[in-house]
């Protein structure tokens, strides 16, 4: 047992491999949120009018708003006057393909493991790549567009397809849905919107990495996924940021919206600075996460892997509203040191035969609190609506917390409605076992967590499964109970 | 405890008239538990606990108050008993301790039942050991004003390493035929180190008119000491009825509960168990059959304190017309509990499409080598076993009968006494429909 703790410790003491900054010369708002800076940003980025309105709609009605109190996490208050609210890299021009992008940015992706160039000769993922607040550079657009797929950083979008934005944004997440969310709607700076037009499938990956890189700055993107009858689309979304002392506010909003039998996949592997191992710094991840089924048939399916972040908040939900509309959450969140996690999903069943999948995995260790919270809402009208849930926690320490706060509310006779949760620890005897055959305990350790996680790590695109599958066993590097 | 459905003076107005000049026994407790009360308010919709239960809008608008105390006519209890149970009764009426139905004159040596009243004279000292100090007054708004306002209760004592064969029969009757009631009970009970004890508990009433009655109740169960409590809701009545159980356990000791609630207009059973002894053993059960309009609403806490026990924990439910069931249940394992098993199971069944069930079973654990795990399902009875019934000729209602009354008699399994079993599945066969 204490030797199992001590690798445990070894493990979990593991530093941040992505802490590093780099010297980007930035254009920053000056600090502080008033109506000024929500004119000052929408100037910038050569908005509409309706656009600042928008925004300053937003602005008003988060004032009146207040902060949620309910998730289980604690953080001293927030001052959002101490926030700068845009920051972006300094580019001559907008660049038109890579070979224009600023090479301190190049080598900024470089070091992420995303280097632009390669990735779009290699591997054939599309991505959109956002530092701060503003998308710096989108690969593969031209070859989409041949399809017509629209694949763009926001502000973009808003000046080239002002319809489509003006028609969906706010459509799933309203402007004043909660407070990160009308914050976020206030101040976002940019973003990923894409477009898949009727029948088309995706034919790569598309991906958004996002990296904080200036010191006191919040970082509020958005991104907006539609997919119209019978389209497909696979997305994946990453995010690191430097190491530092202070707090960061993470706050984004991502709406999909999905057409009649069309389908999206959103799968995210999110590590952002979780803060060290005594709890100083580290990002606030405040996330509002939510898909819209409009059209019957139409599926949804969150995947994320969530190891990063001081704070996570973060609940991506499925609206099944089309008939035979389906909604997938698979998840592994796993919480390391000081860091707390409240995080789950909510499956809102209001079309007939609706069905819903909730797998999420939850991994804590050292003096961390991990929590699910999700709900299962059948309304009325959802006959025959089917969900299945199983929450799982795993805790390695004795310090450390899971809590899961599943709501079930139905109002329907003909709902199935199940949900299971389970806690357990790291075996001596599965430890054992793996030592007998040879296997170190670090190794046993990371292909216990990986296997226990592997039903969620399954859902991700290849890629990103190696990634997702590397980061667990960094996070956790020596968590033996 | 946040948000007040209600201003200051209606709070007022509820408690005013329990004022102390008329409650004379335990001033300054039921002064403090007054303060907790008027602090919280009555708890509306925004607060998580009492989401789903409006308890607070009905007593504003289905009540008058100040209230006015009625005796109760009433004189025979006879149909409030439990067939061939030979028992200790005690009988509160509209929460006034009534002497001529109750039995507890001569109780066996090394048995004590009381009036509270009584035993706030006789037994002062072990009272205000226990008194207020595992029912959570300072977090549940109904709890304190239970302890602001009793009018009666019952206090019970069982002695070291005794054994009471006879149950205790406590039972609660609502007599709102003449006017509305509104009554405050509590109870004490101590099962000393080694002793065994039943408890069984019940409420009825007769009458259309309105009811709110409260029910603050603890119990300890000494080391090595083991309790049986039953609890029976049968109120035909338009009741609204917060009940609190505060059970707390010293190492080794056993406890089973069942809790079976039919009928009231809206019934709020909060169950706080404070497992604080190592190799505890607990099982706790509950049914509610509702139908009609009936709100039933099970909030469990099962609080694992100390390490090496195990808790095991099943209700079950069927709503029929428009009932409503609400359950919330948590297990905390804190970190001192290693080695703890905590189970959890909630499985319910709508018949109509007017029913409806919210279920928020809670797991949250601060220790590592434990094994916990919590279910729940809602759903309606399986087709196959249905069409493997009718296929043998049995007309479909009873075979549905058949499959709910073996869905809901699987929480009878701990009770042990034979009366009391019999009845309750009377009580059981009998909502369901299960005429063979």
């Amino acid at each position: 047992m204490g030797k199992d703790t001590q690798i445990l410790e070894e493990f979990t003491s593991k530093e941040y491999e992505h802490g590093w900054t780099v010297n980007l010369e930035a254009d920053e708002a000056p600090k502080g949120l008033s109506e000024e800076i929500i004119r000052f940003i929408s100037a910038k980025k050569q908005e509409p009018e309706w656009m600042l309105e928008w925004r300053l709609k937003a602005y008003r009605q988060w004032q009146k708003m207040t902060e949620p109190k309910w998730p289980n996490v604690t953080y001293p208050p927030i001052n959002y006057q101490d926030i700068i609210y845009y920051s972006a890299p300094k580019q001559k021009a907008k660049p038109k393909n890579l070979n224009e992008v600023d090479p301190e940015l190049i080598k900024t992706f470089e070091k992420l493991g995303i280097s632009l160039t390669e990735q779009k000769r290699l591997t054939g993922v599309a991505v959109d790549a956002v530092i701060d607040s503003v998308s710096v550079a989108t690969t593969f657009k031209e070859k989409l567009k041949e399809l017509g797929i629209i694949f763009c950083s926001f502000s973009e979008a808003v000046r080239e397809h002002p319809e489509l934005v003006k028609k969906y944004l706010g459509s799933v997440v309203p402007a004043n849905d909660n407070y990160f969310a009308a914050l976020n709607s206030a101040v976002f700076s940019d973003g990923s919107f894409c477009y898949i037009p009727p029948g088309v499938r995706c034919p790569m990956e598309l991906s958004t990495y996002f990296r904080i890189n200036a010191a006191n700055t919040g970082q509020f993107e958005r991104t907006l996924i539609i997919a119209d009858e019978g389209a497909y689309v696979s997305y994946l979304e990453g995010c690191t940021a430097p190491m530092r002392d202070e707090n960061q506010l993470h706050a984004a909003v991502v709406e999909l919206f999905a057409m009649k039998s069309a389908e999206i996949k959103y799968s995210t592997v999110q590590n952002w600075y979780p803060g060290d191992k005594d709890g100083k710094g580290g990002i606030y991840n405040f996330v509002t996460k939510r898909g819209l089924c409009a059209g019957d048939h139409a599926k949804i399916s969150w995947t994320q892997v969530e190891t990063g972040s001081a704070i996570t908040w973060k609940y991506p939900s499925c609206i099944l509203k089309g008939d035979y509309s389906q909604g997938e959450f698979y998840s592994v969140a796993v919480t390391n040191h000081f860091q707390q996690a409240d995080t789950g999903t909510k499956m809102i069943h209001i079309g007939k035969n609706t069905r819903s999948r909730i797998v999420s995995k939850g991994i804590s260790a050292g003096k961390s609190q991990n929590s699910y919270r999700g709900q299962v809402k059948v309304m009325k009208r959802a006959t025959n609506a089917r969900n299945f849930s199983q929450c799982d926690s795993l805790l390695m320490g004795d310090q450390c917390g899971a809590h899961t706060f599943p709501y079930i509310d139905v109002e329907n006779n003909t709902a199935k409605v199940e949900h299971e949760a389970t806690t357990s620890k790291i075996g001596e005897d599965q430890i054992f076992y793996c030592l007998q055959r040879g296997i170190d305990e670090e190794a046993a350790v990371a292909l216990i967590v990986n296997g226990y996680a592997k039903e969620v790590l399954n859902q991700l695109p290849m890629e990103f499964a190696v990634e997702a599958q590397k980061l667990l066993a960094l996070t956790l590097e020596g968590s033996v109970g | 405890m946040e948000g007040t459905a209600t201003e200051k003076d209606f709070v007022k107005e509820i408690t005013s008239a329990f004022s102390s000049s008329k409650l004379n026994v335990a001033p300054e407790k039921r002064q403090q538990a007054l303060q907790y009360f008027q602090q919280f308010g009555l708890p509306d919709k925004k607060n998580e606990e009492y989401r789903f239960t409006p308890i607070a809008t009905a007593l504003e608008k289905k009540f008058t108050w100040p209230v006015k105390t009625v005796d109760s006519p009433i004189n025979s209890i006879q149909s409030f008993l439990i067939d061939g149970l030979d028992a200790y009764v005690i009988v509160l009426i509209n929460g006034k301790f009534s002497p001529e139905h109750s039995n507890i004159h001569q109780p066996e040596t090394g048995l004590t039942i009381k009036t509270l009243s009584d035993a706030w004279q006789s037994e002062k000292q072990t009272i205000e050991k226990h008194w207020d100090k595992y029912i959570n007054i300072e977090n549940d708004a109904y709890a304190s004003l239970n302890s602001a306002c009793w009018q009666e209760g019952v206090f019970v004592r069982v002695e070291e390493n005794k054994k009471i064969e006879k149950p205790i029969f406590i039972l609660h009757v609502h007599d709102a035929s003449v006017s509305q009631v509104v009554a405050h009970t509590k109870a004490l009970v101590i099962a000393e180190a080694g002793s065994e004890l039943s408890l069984i508990e019940k409420s009825g009433s007769i009458g259309k008119e309105n009811i709110f009655h409260t029910f603050g109740e603890e119990i300890v169960v000494g080391s090595n000491a083991s309790l049986n409590y039953i609890k029976i809701q049968q109120d035909e009545g338009n009741l609204y009825q917060v009940a609190t159980s505060a059970i707390y356990q010293a190492d080794s000791s056993q406890l089973n509960t069942f809790t079976l609630t039919l009928n009231g207009k809206m019934i709020r059973n909060n169950f706080n168990i404070a497992i604080d002894g190592e190799n505890c053993e607990s099982h706790f059960y509950g049914l509610y059959l509702l139908s009609g309009d009936t709100l039933a609403d099970n909030h469990t806490v099962v609080d694992h304190r100390k390490p090496r026990s195990f808790s095991n924990e099943l209700y079950k439910g069927v709503m029929d017309n428009n009932s409503k069931a609400i359950f919330n249940g948590k297990i905390y394992v804190r970190p001192q509990a290693q080695k703890t098993n905590a189970f959890q199971s909630n499985r319910n069944i709508l018949l109509t499409d007017t029913a409806t069930v919210n279920t928020k079973p809670q797991l949250e654990i601060w220790a590592d080598d434990v094994k916990c795990s919590h279910g729940c399902t809602t759903g309606q009875l399986d087709e196959e076993a249905l069409f493997y019934l009718r296929s043998r000729g049995i007309p479909e209602a009873t075979a549905k009968a058949m499959l709910l009354y073996a869905f809901a008699a699987e929480t009878l399994a701990p009770i042990k006494n034979e009366s009391l079993k019999k009845y309750l599945d009377a009580l059981i066969s009998d909502r369901l429909h299960k005429d063979f």
